[in-house]
Protein backbone atom coordinates (compact mmCIF):
# COMPACT_ATOMS: atom_id res chain seq x y z
CA UNK A 1 0.00 0.00 0.00
CA UNK A 2 2.91 2.12 0.55
CA UNK A 3 4.21 1.32 -2.72
CA UNK A 4 1.02 2.52 -4.41
CA UNK A 5 0.81 5.59 -2.40
CA UNK A 6 4.79 6.69 -3.84
CA UNK A 7 3.45 6.17 -6.72
CA UNK A 8 0.74 8.57 -6.74
CA UNK A 9 2.03 10.95 -4.27
CA UNK A 10 5.11 11.37 -6.73
CA UNK A 11 2.40 10.80 -9.81
CA UNK A 12 1.71 14.10 -9.03
CA UNK A 13 4.48 15.80 -8.19
CA UNK A 14 5.32 15.02 -11.83
CA UNK A 15 2.08 16.17 -13.08
CA UNK A 16 2.48 20.03 -11.67
CA UNK A 17 6.08 20.86 -11.52
CA UNK A 18 6.28 22.71 -14.77
CA UNK A 19 9.85 23.81 -15.54
CA UNK A 20 12.56 22.48 -13.82
CA UNK A 21 13.65 20.27 -11.25
CA UNK A 22 13.76 23.07 -8.36
CA UNK A 23 9.47 23.41 -9.36
CA UNK A 24 9.32 20.13 -7.02
CA UNK A 25 10.63 21.94 -3.73
CA UNK A 26 7.38 23.03 -2.64
CA UNK A 27 5.61 19.51 -3.41
CA UNK A 28 8.31 17.58 -1.78
CA UNK A 29 8.08 20.65 1.86
CA UNK A 30 4.64 19.35 1.27
CA UNK A 31 5.56 15.78 1.95
CA UNK A 32 7.80 16.46 4.95
CA UNK A 33 4.48 18.52 6.54
CA UNK A 34 1.99 16.18 5.31
CA UNK A 35 3.31 12.89 4.74
CA UNK A 36 6.52 12.46 7.39
CA UNK A 37 8.24 10.59 4.98
CA UNK A 38 11.30 12.73 5.56
CA UNK A 39 11.88 15.42 7.62
CA UNK A 40 12.80 18.99 6.82
CA UNK A 41 16.28 18.29 7.96
CA UNK A 42 16.04 15.13 5.57
CA UNK A 43 15.32 17.07 2.82
CA UNK A 44 17.80 19.70 3.04
CA UNK A 45 20.50 17.02 3.12
CA UNK A 46 18.80 15.35 0.07
CA UNK A 47 18.70 18.42 -1.76
CA UNK A 48 22.37 18.76 -1.19
CA UNK A 49 22.84 15.51 -2.58
CA UNK A 50 20.82 15.87 -5.53
CA UNK A 51 22.51 18.70 -6.44
CA UNK A 52 25.93 16.85 -6.18
CA UNK A 53 25.39 13.93 -7.84
CA UNK A 54 24.56 13.52 -11.64
CA UNK A 55 20.81 13.18 -13.30
CA UNK A 56 17.76 15.33 -13.22
CA UNK A 57 17.34 16.85 -9.80
CA UNK A 58 14.02 15.64 -9.43
CA UNK A 59 14.35 12.00 -10.62
CA UNK A 60 17.41 11.75 -7.45
CA UNK A 61 14.72 13.83 -4.86
CA UNK A 62 12.33 11.40 -5.94
CA UNK A 63 14.67 8.30 -5.84
CA UNK A 64 15.97 9.49 -2.79
CA UNK A 65 12.39 10.07 -0.76
CA UNK A 66 11.32 6.76 -2.13
CA UNK A 67 14.15 4.67 -0.55
CA UNK A 68 14.27 6.88 2.34
CA UNK A 69 10.53 5.66 2.98
CA UNK A 70 9.95 2.14 1.90
CA UNK A 71 13.74 0.95 0.59
CA UNK A 72 14.91 0.31 -2.96
CA UNK A 73 11.56 -0.36 -4.57
CA UNK A 74 9.69 2.36 -3.03
CA UNK A 75 13.16 4.45 -4.86
CA UNK A 76 12.21 3.23 -7.83
CA UNK A 77 7.91 3.63 -7.83
CA UNK A 78 8.57 7.21 -6.49
CA UNK A 79 10.87 7.97 -9.65
CA UNK A 80 8.58 5.90 -12.40
CA UNK A 81 5.54 8.20 -10.65
CA UNK A 82 7.28 11.24 -11.19
CA UNK A 83 7.86 10.32 -14.98
CA UNK A 84 4.77 8.85 -16.02
CA UNK A 85 2.84 12.22 -16.72
CA UNK A 86 6.01 12.81 -18.36
CA UNK A 87 5.95 10.13 -20.72
CA UNK A 88 2.12 10.56 -21.29
CA UNK A 89 2.13 14.14 -21.75
CA UNK A 90 5.29 14.14 -24.09
CA UNK A 91 4.11 11.09 -26.46
CA UNK A 92 0.96 12.72 -26.71
CA UNK A 93 2.51 15.83 -28.15
CA UNK A 94 5.00 14.23 -29.87
CA UNK A 95 2.43 12.61 -31.85
CA UNK A 96 0.90 15.56 -32.84
CA UNK A 97 4.04 17.66 -33.09
CA UNK A 98 5.66 15.80 -35.84
CA UNK A 99 2.42 16.37 -37.45
CA UNK A 100 2.09 20.08 -37.40
CA UNK A 101 5.63 20.56 -37.48
CA UNK A 102 5.43 21.79 -41.19
CA UNK A 103 2.56 24.34 -40.56
CA UNK A 104 3.44 28.16 -41.13
CA UNK A 105 1.70 29.19 -38.28
CA UNK A 106 3.53 26.18 -35.97
CA UNK A 107 6.95 27.15 -37.68
CA UNK A 108 6.98 31.20 -37.70
CA UNK A 109 5.88 30.63 -33.34
CA UNK A 110 9.30 28.50 -32.84
CA UNK A 111 10.91 31.27 -35.55
CA UNK A 112 10.74 33.45 -32.08
CA UNK A 113 10.57 30.85 -29.88
CA UNK A 114 14.28 29.60 -30.57
CA UNK A 115 15.76 33.06 -30.20
CA UNK A 116 14.21 32.77 -26.97
CA UNK A 117 14.91 29.31 -25.52
CA UNK A 118 18.70 30.17 -26.31
CA UNK A 119 18.08 33.21 -24.11
CA UNK A 120 16.79 30.80 -21.08
CA UNK A 121 19.87 28.74 -21.36
CA UNK A 122 22.56 31.28 -21.63
CA UNK A 123 20.31 32.25 -18.35
CA UNK A 124 21.16 29.44 -16.51
CA UNK A 125 24.50 28.78 -17.46
CA UNK A 126 24.75 32.76 -16.07
CA UNK A 127 23.18 31.66 -12.60
CA UNK A 128 25.61 28.76 -12.16
CA UNK A 129 28.41 30.87 -13.74
CA UNK A 130 27.54 33.76 -10.60
CA UNK A 131 28.15 30.96 -8.31
CA UNK A 132 30.87 29.38 -9.50
CA UNK A 133 32.86 32.21 -11.06
CA UNK A 134 32.19 35.01 -8.97
CA UNK A 135 31.63 35.78 -5.45
CA UNK A 136 29.24 38.99 -4.84
CA UNK A 137 28.97 37.97 -1.58
CA UNK A 138 32.18 38.10 -0.44
CA UNK A 139 32.59 41.76 -2.37
CA UNK A 140 29.51 43.14 -0.46
CA UNK A 141 31.33 41.94 2.45
CA UNK A 142 34.88 42.81 2.28
CA UNK A 143 34.23 45.65 -0.97
CA UNK A 144 37.68 44.53 -2.15
CA UNK A 145 37.06 44.31 -6.21
CA UNK A 146 39.50 41.16 -6.44
CA UNK A 147 37.26 39.45 -4.09
CA UNK A 148 34.29 39.39 -6.88
CA UNK A 149 36.51 36.65 -8.83
CA UNK A 150 36.75 33.27 -8.14
CA UNK A 151 39.93 32.93 -9.50
CA UNK A 152 40.20 28.98 -9.54
CA UNK A 153 37.07 28.74 -11.32
CA UNK A 154 37.99 31.50 -13.77
CA UNK A 155 41.04 29.76 -15.33
CA UNK A 156 39.24 26.30 -15.46
CA UNK A 157 36.51 27.96 -16.97
CA UNK A 158 38.64 29.47 -19.70
CA UNK A 159 40.85 26.44 -19.96
CA UNK A 160 38.14 24.44 -20.75
CA UNK A 161 35.88 26.42 -23.05
CA UNK A 162 39.05 27.12 -25.02
CA UNK A 163 39.74 23.36 -25.07
CA UNK A 164 36.08 22.61 -26.13
CA UNK A 165 36.46 25.05 -28.98
CA UNK A 166 40.05 23.86 -30.04
CA UNK A 167 39.58 19.79 -30.03
CA UNK A 168 35.79 19.45 -30.24
CA UNK A 169 36.16 16.58 -27.93
CA UNK A 170 33.20 14.57 -25.76
CA UNK A 171 31.89 16.73 -23.07
CA UNK A 172 31.93 13.60 -20.90
CA UNK A 173 35.93 14.45 -20.96
CA UNK A 174 36.02 17.61 -19.92
CA UNK A 175 33.67 16.65 -17.11
CA UNK A 176 35.60 14.16 -16.13
CA UNK A 177 39.18 16.81 -16.60
CA UNK A 178 37.56 19.30 -14.70
CA UNK A 179 36.33 16.78 -11.75
CA UNK A 180 39.96 15.64 -11.34
CA UNK A 181 41.34 19.67 -11.17
CA UNK A 182 38.98 20.32 -8.99
CA UNK A 183 40.43 17.21 -6.86
CA UNK A 184 44.00 17.83 -7.09
CA UNK A 185 43.58 22.06 -6.57
CA UNK A 186 40.63 21.86 -3.88
CA UNK A 187 38.07 23.72 -5.73
CA UNK B 1 16.53 -4.65 -30.77
CA UNK B 2 19.94 -2.73 -31.59
CA UNK B 3 18.04 0.69 -31.89
CA UNK B 4 16.16 0.23 -28.72
CA UNK B 5 19.20 -1.08 -26.28
CA UNK B 6 21.46 2.02 -27.99
CA UNK B 7 18.24 4.50 -27.17
CA UNK B 8 18.94 3.10 -23.68
CA UNK B 9 22.85 3.35 -23.45
CA UNK B 10 22.78 6.95 -25.27
CA UNK B 11 20.22 8.34 -22.77
CA UNK B 12 22.36 6.58 -19.64
CA UNK B 13 25.48 7.64 -20.43
CA UNK B 14 22.97 11.47 -20.21
CA UNK B 15 21.87 10.48 -17.08
CA UNK B 16 25.25 9.93 -16.10
CA UNK B 17 26.76 12.59 -16.49
CA UNK B 18 24.06 15.47 -16.06
CA UNK B 19 25.28 17.52 -13.62
CA UNK B 20 22.81 20.44 -12.25
CA UNK B 21 19.46 20.97 -14.67
CA UNK B 22 18.12 20.01 -17.76
CA UNK B 23 20.04 22.87 -19.35
CA UNK B 24 23.19 20.71 -18.18
CA UNK B 25 22.12 17.93 -20.39
CA UNK B 26 22.06 20.63 -23.76
CA UNK B 27 26.31 19.69 -24.61
CA UNK B 28 26.00 16.26 -24.60
CA UNK B 29 22.61 16.08 -26.68
CA UNK B 30 24.54 18.05 -29.16
CA UNK B 31 27.24 15.53 -29.40
CA UNK B 32 25.40 13.01 -29.05
CA UNK B 33 22.35 13.07 -30.81
CA UNK B 34 22.87 15.97 -33.44
CA UNK B 35 26.10 15.58 -34.54
CA UNK B 36 27.37 11.96 -34.00
CA UNK B 37 23.84 9.83 -34.47
CA UNK B 38 21.92 12.53 -36.26
CA UNK B 39 18.58 11.42 -34.93
CA UNK B 40 17.48 15.09 -34.65
CA UNK B 41 18.50 18.60 -35.54
CA UNK B 42 19.76 20.95 -33.70
CA UNK B 43 16.66 23.00 -34.53
CA UNK B 44 14.23 20.23 -33.59
CA UNK B 45 16.53 20.16 -30.35
CA UNK B 46 15.97 23.61 -29.48
CA UNK B 47 12.04 22.96 -30.59
CA UNK B 48 11.81 19.77 -28.14
CA UNK B 49 13.31 21.55 -25.52
CA UNK B 50 11.02 24.86 -25.45
CA UNK B 51 7.85 22.65 -25.25
CA UNK B 52 9.30 20.67 -22.48
CA UNK B 53 9.53 23.33 -20.65
CA UNK B 54 6.38 24.45 -21.20
CA UNK B 55 4.87 20.90 -20.28
CA UNK B 56 4.86 19.43 -16.76
CA UNK B 57 7.29 17.43 -15.75
CA UNK B 58 10.90 17.61 -15.74
CA UNK B 59 12.83 19.27 -18.65
CA UNK B 60 15.41 16.33 -19.31
CA UNK B 61 13.13 13.67 -19.04
CA UNK B 62 10.35 15.35 -21.37
CA UNK B 63 13.08 15.84 -23.90
CA UNK B 64 14.61 12.40 -23.69
CA UNK B 65 10.81 11.02 -24.05
CA UNK B 66 10.66 13.49 -27.46
CA UNK B 67 13.82 12.43 -28.99
CA UNK B 68 12.80 8.87 -28.16
CA UNK B 69 9.53 9.01 -29.66
CA UNK B 70 10.85 10.51 -32.63
CA UNK B 71 13.14 7.64 -32.84
CA UNK B 72 11.28 4.66 -32.06
CA UNK B 73 7.95 5.66 -31.15
CA UNK B 74 6.02 4.62 -28.25
CA UNK B 75 8.55 2.43 -27.28
CA UNK B 76 11.60 4.70 -27.96
CA UNK B 77 9.90 7.40 -25.77
CA UNK B 78 9.77 4.78 -23.05
CA UNK B 79 13.24 3.60 -22.99
CA UNK B 80 15.09 6.77 -23.83
CA UNK B 81 13.47 8.02 -20.45
CA UNK B 82 14.26 5.03 -18.25
CA UNK B 83 17.71 4.88 -19.38
CA UNK B 84 17.90 8.67 -18.55
CA UNK B 85 16.62 8.19 -14.82
CA UNK B 86 18.45 4.93 -14.58
CA UNK B 87 21.96 6.73 -13.28
CA UNK B 88 20.14 8.39 -10.84
CA UNK B 89 18.42 5.40 -9.19
CA UNK B 90 21.55 3.33 -9.11
CA UNK B 91 24.03 6.54 -7.47
CA UNK B 92 21.02 7.76 -5.57
CA UNK B 93 20.27 4.13 -4.00
CA UNK B 94 23.57 3.26 -3.14
CA UNK B 95 24.36 7.06 -1.61
CA UNK B 96 21.31 6.68 0.64
CA UNK B 97 22.35 3.32 1.75
CA UNK B 98 25.57 3.60 2.44
CA UNK B 99 26.77 7.91 1.83
CA UNK B 100 23.95 9.74 3.87
CA UNK B 101 26.46 11.95 4.16
CA UNK B 102 27.82 11.98 0.82
CA UNK B 103 28.00 15.89 0.06
CA UNK B 104 30.19 16.14 3.37
CA UNK B 105 33.04 14.43 1.74
CA UNK B 106 36.07 17.32 0.63
CA UNK B 107 36.78 14.80 -1.87
CA UNK B 108 33.39 15.07 -3.54
CA UNK B 109 32.96 19.05 -2.54
CA UNK B 110 36.33 19.60 -4.83
CA UNK B 111 35.51 17.56 -7.71
CA UNK B 112 32.30 19.13 -7.77
CA UNK B 113 33.40 22.65 -7.97
CA UNK B 114 35.82 21.40 -10.81
CA UNK B 115 32.66 20.20 -12.46
CA UNK B 116 30.69 23.04 -12.29
CA UNK B 117 33.46 25.38 -13.73
CA UNK B 118 33.23 23.20 -16.68
CA UNK B 119 29.32 23.04 -16.60
CA UNK B 120 29.23 26.76 -17.39
CA UNK B 121 31.79 26.59 -20.15
CA UNK B 122 30.38 23.78 -21.61
CA UNK B 123 26.78 25.49 -21.73
CA UNK B 124 28.79 28.78 -22.87
CA UNK B 125 29.92 27.09 -25.96
CA UNK B 126 26.29 24.94 -26.54
CA UNK B 127 24.85 28.65 -26.14
CA UNK B 128 27.10 29.55 -28.83
CA UNK B 129 26.56 26.88 -31.15
CA UNK B 130 22.85 27.16 -30.57
CA UNK B 131 22.83 31.18 -30.88
CA UNK B 132 24.52 30.88 -34.42
CA UNK B 133 21.59 28.56 -35.68
CA UNK B 134 18.77 30.28 -34.32
CA UNK B 135 19.06 34.09 -34.14
CA UNK B 136 18.30 34.87 -38.02
CA UNK B 137 17.53 38.24 -37.86
CA UNK B 138 16.80 41.67 -35.34
CA UNK B 139 13.62 40.22 -34.12
CA UNK B 140 15.84 36.69 -32.53
CA UNK B 141 18.56 39.29 -31.00
CA UNK B 142 15.77 41.09 -29.29
CA UNK B 143 14.28 37.90 -28.05
CA UNK B 144 17.68 36.46 -27.24
CA UNK B 145 18.66 39.33 -25.09
CA UNK B 146 15.33 39.80 -23.15
CA UNK B 147 14.84 36.34 -22.57
CA UNK B 148 18.25 36.38 -20.88
CA UNK B 149 17.57 39.48 -19.22
CA UNK B 150 14.04 38.09 -18.02
CA UNK B 151 15.37 35.14 -16.33
CA UNK B 152 19.09 36.17 -15.26
CA UNK B 153 17.64 39.44 -13.78
CA UNK B 154 13.79 39.33 -13.20
CA UNK B 155 13.12 35.83 -12.73
CA UNK B 156 10.24 35.87 -14.58
CA UNK B 157 9.07 31.96 -15.54
CA UNK B 158 10.29 30.89 -18.56
CA UNK B 159 6.94 29.43 -19.63
CA UNK B 160 5.56 33.20 -20.31
CA UNK B 161 8.67 33.86 -22.03
CA UNK B 162 8.35 30.90 -24.55
CA UNK B 163 4.52 31.81 -25.53
CA UNK B 164 5.51 35.68 -25.35
CA UNK B 165 8.37 34.95 -28.25
CA UNK B 166 5.66 32.33 -30.03
CA UNK B 167 3.25 35.38 -30.13
CA UNK B 168 5.93 37.87 -31.52
CA UNK B 169 7.41 35.08 -33.95
CA UNK B 170 3.97 34.62 -35.72
CA UNK B 171 2.93 38.20 -35.37
CA UNK B 172 5.78 39.12 -37.46
CA UNK B 173 5.21 36.77 -40.34
CA UNK B 174 1.90 37.46 -40.85
CA UNK B 175 2.40 40.94 -41.19
CA UNK B 176 5.70 41.69 -41.74
CA UNK B 177 6.71 39.06 -43.90
CA UNK B 178 3.85 38.75 -46.39
CA UNK B 179 6.00 39.08 -49.21
CA UNK B 180 9.14 37.85 -48.35
CA UNK B 181 9.96 34.08 -49.51
CA UNK B 182 10.86 32.33 -46.41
Amino acid sequence: MLYLKLYFVFLKIGLFSISGGLATLPFLQEIVNKYGWITSEELLNMIAISESTPGPIGINAATFVGHNTAGIFGGLLATLGMITPSIIIIIIIAHYFSKFSEDAMVQSAFYGIRPAVTGLIGAAGFQVARITLFNLDKYTNTKKVMDIFQLKGIVLFGLVLYLVNKFNKHPIIYLLGAALVGIAFKY
Amino acid sequence: MKDIIDLFTVFFQMGAFTFGGGYAMLPIIQEEIVNKRNWASNEEVIDYYAIGQCTPGIIAVNTATFIGYKRKGIIGGIIATLGLVSPSLLIITVIARFFRHFQDYKIVQHAFGGIQAAVVALIVSAVIKMFKQSVKDNLGLVLFGLAFLAVAFFSISPIIIIILAGLAGTIKSKYFDIKENR
